[in-house]
């Protein structure tokens, strides 16, 4: 379980203050919860701040009842936190079999390293010994990120945006990853996404608009108020003159 | 051989004992032991220290070993290896240099190495610097790589230096005939106040030749790095430099990448990149549990593979 009491999160932005994220307070316990909401309304940054990337100005963060506010991200990690970047890193030399166990935290055998790669659906013959370089594409980069995270299989899972950057034919699949992710990982699952067929696998959907919480509940409660302020993306949108 | 020598050798030739095939090891400036085959001589020089090897053409498939060591503090040593290697041979010659230096003089080997490749044969060359030892004495070493390729001629050459070594000016150079190719892969780390020079110059003097060198090195500490590289395009032909570096601390590196045109045909490239470890490459590393300390060994290990 996850608790979120009064985090505050102010930025200095061309010389003026700007408040990130303004008190919020939530306590997660559902298997699959989806943050959703415009850009620039917090949710990278909320997911950054449970990663542990991020310091918080004020509030606390709670694992399991026990107070990781100021843990580093290296003992959240080992506490169970495992954090998907929205953009993954590339490494010249590390390959996606040192990547995945070094996730995985022991010596894996190449076909155990494999079996995770099958899993995020990719061939994984070809892909096992390749470096995690920047000849690999950005909806590579993802699966084999989502792959990592498998690999550690731990209490809570943050992802940060899966599909952003991934072209219309692999984020089919994509979603299929994600169902299957929910069986595997017996954890909780925390996911920043816009696409509505994410939303729709979440026992609960949080929105996340100008650094508050402005809605908060399950799929059936949250989604039709979505779609019901102008059209399914004003919402979603609203600070960026609706371009979806 | 002692247990030093012992350690040498397995960290320069990656040897545990006696080789198989040709070989002649170095010791404290003179021969330890040397076997021959029948297409691969070895013959002690008469004019000055070294030896000449002489691979007979055809020769496929076969590996010699020339590592050299030096576990006597003070001990200077210059040596001359020329290899002749025949026509239409495919063979590996894996060199390398360990000192390990207890005392308070410098130790130093310097070597001067002549490859003559004939028409169409194919080798892969390995050198491995590495020093160690708890003296105050440096340890220097300065080996220089002389190169000619025959037509049709392929060679790739493997230099690392990783650990130890306080002074290295390193000096290569090439001439590659037409269809040759010539591939110079460098890794390099250096540490404490450590300084390395890498000079490569390569003529491609021939109808379709080639290279491609390439640099990758860490700079740590206080330690300053100089890499040069220049490809002079003389007919028509395709040249590509590229250094690659991580800075750590208060290092300092330079690259000086020169590429240089003599023929309308020539088409030359070159890359070079200088910087530290991206945060975000540590970040991640963190998130999946390892100490920064543990994610930045990784990075340099995976950098240096």
């Amino acid at each position: 379980m996850l608790e979120l009491k009064h985090i505050c999160f102010t930025a200095d932005e061309d010389g003026s203050r700007k408040e990130i994220l303004k008190d919020i307070s939530l306590t997660i316990d559902e298997r699959f919860v989806a943050i959703t909401g415009p850009n620039g309304g917090g949710k990278s940054t909320l997911i950054k701040i449970i990663a542990g990337v991020i310091t918080p100005t004020s509030g606390q963060i709670l694992l399991d009842g026990e107070d990781i506010t100021h843990l580093t991200i290296t003992e959240r990690a080992h506490k169970g936190v495992s954090y998907a970047f929205q953009q993954p890193v590339r490494f010249k030399g590390i390959t996606v079999y040192d990547l995945i166990q070094l996730a995985s935290g022991r010596q894996l055998s190449i076909s155990e390293a494999c079996q995770y790669l099958s899993e995020v659906g990719m061939c994984a013959r070809d892909y096992v010994n390749r470096e995690v370089n920047a000849s690999l594409s950005g909806g590579e980069l993802k699966r084999i990120e989502i792959a990592t995270i498998l690999a550690r299989s731990t209490k809570l899972s943050l992802f940060d945006e899966p599909e952003a950057g991934i072209d219309l034919w692999s984020f089919s699949s994509l979603i299929k990853v994600f169902e299957n992710l929910y069986e595997k990982i017996q954890g909780n699952i925390i996911i920043i996404s816009h696409q509505e067929r994410i939303l729709n696998m979440a026992d609960r959907v949080i929105v996340l608009t100008r650094g508050k919480v402005s809605a908060d509940g399950s799929r059936e409660e949250v989604l039709p108020t979505l779609m019901n302020t102008g059209g399914p993306c004003a919402k979603l949108t609203e600070n960026e003159g609706g371009n979806c | 051989m002692d247990a030093i020598e012992k350690m040498l050798l397995k960290q320069t030739a990656d040897l545990e004992g006696i080789p198989h095939g040709a070989y002649n090891i170095r010791a404290n400036g003179a021969l330890e032991s040397r076997n021959t085959t029948a297409n691969i001589d070895i013959v002690t020089k008469a004019d000055k220290p070294g030896i000449d090897i002489i691979i007979k053409p055809g020769t496929k498939n076969e590996s010699m070993h020339i590592p050299v060591i030096i576990s006597q503090s003070g001990l200077h040593d210059l040596v001359y290896n020329d290899f002749y290697i025949g026509e239409d041979c495919d063979v590996t010659i894996i060199a390398g240099c360990g000192i390990h230096n207890c005392g308070d003089q410098e130790s130093r080997h310097d070597g001067i190495h002549s490859f003559h490749v004939g028409k169409n044969s194919k080798v892969k060359y390995i050198e491995k610097h590495y020093a160690a030892g708890d003296g105050t004495g440096g340890n220097v070493m300065n080996p220089t790589t002389v190169i000619e390729l025959e037509e049709g001629a392929y060679m790739e050459m493997e230099t690392t230096q990783i650990k130890g070594i306080d002074s290295t000016k390193r000096d290569t150079e090439a001439v590659v005939a037409d269809g040759a190719t010539l591939i110079i892969k460098e890794k390099l780390m250096t540490h404490g106040t450590q300084f390395a020079e890498t000079n490569f110059v390569v003529d491609l003097n021939g109808e379709d030749s080639s290279t491609n060198v390439i640099s990758r090195s860490v700079a740590k500490d206080s330690s300053k790095q100089v890499f040069l590289a220049k490809i002079n395009g003389n007919n028509r032909c395709a040249g590509h430099s590229e250094c690659d570096a991580i800075i750590m601390d208060e290092a300092s590196v330079s690259a000086i990448p020169e590429i240089v045109a003599n023929s309308v045909d020539a088409s030359l490239i070159h890359e070079a990149a200088i910087g530290k470890i991206a945060g975000e490459q540590l970040t991640k590393l963190m998130t999946l549990g390892l100490t920064e300390a543990e994610a930045e060994e990784q990075i340099i290990h995976g950098f240096l593979k």
